[in-house]
């Protein structure tokens, strides 16, 4: 099968719109099919991987657990903007430690999350055959 | 050029559903195909064959019908998500006997299927072009 560059662009955050968890359901299915897959988070989206995300005054599901789950499926490039966070006064201390195996380095556990500015995740972006935005 | 476009709201709430429509049909008309279009979140109801506008507006459901994108193998390629739209209550005659409900409201020149098709579409086309927020 031909492998494309996918990207899923979450620009918003958990649970005021469908946005979020349905873009998650894309991303878990999209494992399936070996391609080679990134996420990035801006605007409101970094608030989806930030730590202790508790629904249950919302009776809503607490779909943040998940994303510890991506390590598994070899997804294991989350691009977080720098700008994103700074503007809501999070910094990466507030994000969920979302990791992986690294099988090429005798599955020694890394970072899955990485915090760059816009004029590189832009770069990044440009280089993607495929951007789905969320 | 093989292009392939993604809905993510629904019919007259927002404009993502026209524009798609107005670009599909362009595209058509300059000698491209239409893929797949893959209807998503709320755009999961543009596909509602109950869909009755006044008479003197569109009719967007009907519209994308009559576009006919289908597969080599006659099959619509107006799709559907199926947990998008099982869960906004758009059913197929399939899903609706499946769950013990009596009544379906998918419009036959659409289909239901999964959230793979979105990402082979990805695979498959030239362009994956995404309408919405």
């Amino acid at each position: 099968m031909t492998t494309k560059k996918f990207m899923y662009l979450n620009r918003r955050s958990s649970f005021g719109t469908v946005y979020a968890i349905e873009s998650l359901e894309v991303v878990l299915i999209a494992a399936a099919f070996e391609q080679d897959v990134s996420l990035a988070f801006i605007d409101d989206g970094v608030y989806q991987i930030v730590e202790g995300q508790n629904a249950d005054g919302i009776g809503m599901k607490n779909f943040s657990k998940t994303f510890h789950a991506l390590g598994d499926y070899e997804i294991n490039k989350l691009y977080v903007s720098a700008e994103s966070l700074e503007q809501r006064g999070l910094s990466s201390n507030d994000l969920m430690p979302l990791v992986y195996e690294d099988e090429d380095d005798d599955w020694a556990e890394k970072p899955s999350v990485k915090v760059v500015s816009n004029a590189q995740l832009s770069k990044i972006m440009s280089e993607q055959d495929v951007c789905l935005s969320f | 050029m093989k292009i392939s476009i993604q809905i993510n709201e629904g019919p007259y709430q927002h404009q993502a559903s026209d524009t798609a429509y107005q670009f599909a049909k362009a595209a058509i008309e300059k000698g491209h195909e239409i893929f797949r279009v893959f209807f998503y979140h709320d755009g999961v109801n543009n596909a509602s064959r109950f869909t009755l506008p006044p008479q003197d507006d569109r009719n967007i459901v009907n519209q994308w019908a009559e576009l006919g994108i289908k597969n080599a193998d006659g099959e619509p390629e107006l799709v559907v998500c199926i947990a998008a739209a099982l869960r906004r209550g758009m059913l197929d005659e399939s899903e609706a006997s499946k769950n013990g409900i009596d009544g379906n409201n998918i419009h036959p020149a659409f289909r239901i299927s999964g959230l793979g098709q979105l990402i082979e579409a990805g695979i498959q086309s030239d362009r994956l072009v995404v309408f919405g927020d």
